[in-house]
């Protein structure tokens, strides 16, 4: 059984690669990395807090708005870090699209001079549930920074990093403890 | 708000533990055991913070 402070290696295959692909998605890094149970943990805890906080907030606490110093949405800055699934507000809001697949998730409230009943009317509807919305999609955001990081630099504790410019020296592991099968497996030596 | 609103903790709280403990070690029985710790740990900060708020706003009304 292996102990906290063991040495265990992590074939982290294209870092750059991991990193882009985790940003897209939560936990896709790992699984290209052949890391499964660790993406897994990812994409059901990150994209499933995303996915609650849109079912809180209706789907309209994921947009990109900058009009104006009080309707400029800051928590965008968070949320659009759990990647593919915060996209659609970047393209409606640089398109001006008025709906997503026939409903108005994603798409900024209307600004009808210097008010935005559309707003009001939000926060009156949903109450507390906008802002617990807000701060869930922010959170699974702020999480994937985390899983970002992790796909890129390997986790904090007790790993060798390996990457595909580094020589191989050892058997790459998963997160679940086997051999991963990645392309790259060396036989181990340590 | 009411009590049962605080359920809405819940999902967060094993989230990011679950998370914050994938970044730090890479075999799932450090994971877990990690993850357990910090939703403790949270659960128990979270705690002490609602009691002190909640005897602060007894002591002031």
């Amino acid at each position: 059984m292996a102990k906290e402070n063991d040495e265990i290696v992590v074939n982290l295959r294209d870092p750059f690669i991991a990193g882009i692909l985790a940003w897209l998605l939560p936990g896709a890094g790992h699984w290209y990395q052949h890391r499964r149970a660790k993406a897994v943990i990812f994409f059901v805890c990150i994209f499933g807090t995303f996915m609650y906080g849109m079912f809180l907030g209706e789907g309209r606490v994921v947009y990109a708005q900058w009009e104006g110093p009080e309707f400029r949405r800051y928590p965008f800055i968070c949320q659009v870090a759990v990647g593919l699934p915060s996209l659609p507000a970047v393209v409606l809001a640089w398109s001006g699209g008025e709906s997503f697949f026939g409903t108005r998730w994603y798409v900024p409230p209307t600004i009808i001079g210097g008010k935005s009943p559309e707003l009001d009317d939000l926060h009156l509807r949903l109450n507390r549930r906008f802002e617990l919305g807000t701060v869930f999609t922010m959170i699974a955001g702020l999480l994937n920074v985390l899983a970002i990081y992790d796909a890129v630099c390997g986790p904090a504790y007790s790993v060798t990093r390996r990457s595909k410019k580094e020589g191989d020296d050892a058997a790459p592991t998963n997160s679940d403890g086997a051999e991963g099968d990645s392309p790259e497996k060396q036989p181990a030596n340590a | 708000m009411s009590a049962a609103e605080l359920w809405y903790a819940l999902p967060l709280i094993v989230s990011v533990s679950l998370v914050y403990a994938a970044t730090r070690y890479e075999l799932m029985e450090f994971i877990i055991a990690h993850a357990i710790r910090t939703a403790v740990w949270l659960g128990g900060f979270m705690l002490i913070v609602t009691l002190v708020l909640w005897g602060l706003s007894a002591w002031l009304t």
